[in-house]
């Protein structure tokens, strides 16, 4: 054969084995189909596991009332309980031992979540004891009050 | 052009091996291995929204934000709550401020004050990824950096994902976002971290009103996959075809 014609083919030929061997140092070995659709199941294994070690922050009331076993029972008994802790009181991850004190938020707009005032109709929200925040001591934490933890002032 | 028999045996040989070379590369499965990667799914995660329950307080984009370590200013979330608000004259006022992360605090809905004696009806609808069974934004992922896992829920692989951004042109739903900071793209994973050590997802968890739950629909004993078998529940965009997961209670016709 020609030269003209089997330069070209061995540059061509020698092109795809290097990419193969780029490939085949570059493509990490669980790279691959795992499961029963190419289409939706190929994927490098590995990262199943990379998302399963990503870090929890939030770890739920359960976890807060092994100490703060007062705070948790007052709650309890409060229209609040459904509320979890960390909700006011910030995600508890590190906490006691990196992070000594979590930060609560204490503000107005927390409490407002709920309590606004939007007069709804066929809406839970509606239902929802509201207040007119400009209307309503509007100077004042929420707390000053209406204790987040029993928030009924008749039944203090 | 002559050719000997001996030259032309060599080059059938020689040729067959170059054009075998590509194929050895690939993986064949045998029909029992196929089998069982279908068969031993023993978990389908799926998610159930009663919007009858939900107030809008927003605590689940709270918590979804501050869990997965979304930027908590940027104008992105893997979770957000909508407004909607019926006028009698037919027409839907719908916002979702910051994605409802704050909450729904101010009656006004884009600047617009709505006369209360005017709505009739209201509600809040909270939305998250579909984890859609043939999903369309794995399906055009041109580098295989996102995948349905067995357990149904779709991941992205923050290594490998170049931030092409098709997959968040493809989605249907809108739910999936550039991160900036990772520079790859993102969504919900019903908090595939939590789930798999047996806890529920941040929002599932943080929300007061039983409005989110997450539930298995391969165990006939889960109470979310008995709610979705024997109550009226309805997906997004059924019309696409994507076969979504996360089910709703109370969906209204103009919840898009």
């Amino acid at each position: 054969m020609k030269n003209h014609v089997l330069r070209p083919l061995w540059l061509a030929i020698g092109l795809v084995l290097l990419i193969m061997v780029a490939r085949h140092f570059m493509v990490p070995e669980d790279f691959g189909v795992h499961g029963d659709s190419f289409t939706y199941n190929y994927y490098r294994l590995s990262n199943v596991d990379e998302w399963k070690d990503f870090p929890v922050k939030y770890q739920g009331r359960e976890r807060c009332s092994k100490c703060h076993e007062e705070n948790f029972e007052s709650i309890s008994h409060s229209r609040h309980k459904k509320i979890q802790c960390e909700n006011c009181h910030g995600p508890a991850a590190g906490h006691p031992r990196e992070v000594k004190q979590l930060v609560i938020d204490r503000s107005r707009e927390q409490c407002l979540r709920c309590h606004a005032l939007l007069d709804y109709p066929n809406s839970r929200r509606g239902m929802m004891k509201g207040v007119v925040s400009e209307k309503h001591k509007r100077k004042f934490e929420c707390s000053k009050c209406h204790n987040p933890h029993n928030p009924n002032l008749e039944d203090r | 052009m002559t050719c000997s028999r001996r030259q032309f045996l060599k080059d059938t040989a020689t040729t067959t091996l170059a054009a075998a070379l590509p194929v050895s590369t690939m993986v064949f499965l045998t029909p029992g291995e196929l089998k069982a990667a279908v068969e031993n799914k023993k978990t389908r995660w799926t998610f159930l929204v009663d919007t009858n329950k939900c107030v809008g307080c927003g605590m689940c984009v709270k918590a979804c934000k501050l869990e997965n370590e979304i930027p908590y200013d940027a104008p992105v979330t893997r979770t957000w709550v909508e407004r909607y608000v019926i006028t009698k004259d037919g027409e839907a006022h719908i916002d979702s401020p910051m994605g409802g992360r704050d909450g729904f605090i101010d009656d006004k809905i884009r600047d617009e004050v709505i006369d209360p004696k005017d709505i009739t009806k209201a509600f809040f609808v909270p939305k998250l990824c579909n984890q859609c069974e043939n999903a369309p934004c794995v399906q055009v992922c041109p580098v295989g950096a996102t995948y349905q896992t067995e357990d149904g829920v779709v991941l992205i692989d923050r290594d490998w994902c170049i931030g092409c951004g098709y997959c968040i042109m493809a989605c249907p739903y809108g739910v999936r976002f550039f991160h900036p900071v990772t520079k790859t793209a993102d969504k919900c994973n019903f908090c595939y971290h939590r789930t798999s050590k047996g806890l529920e997802p941040a929002c599932v968890q943080a929300c007061a009103f039983d409005a989110r739950k997450i539930g298995n629909l391969k165990d006939p004993d889960d109470p979310v996959a008995k709610t979705i078998a024997t109550k009226r529940v309805a997906v997004l965009k059924d019309e696409y075809g994507t076969k979504p997961h996360v089910f709703y209670l109370g969906l209204d016709e103009n919840v898009r």
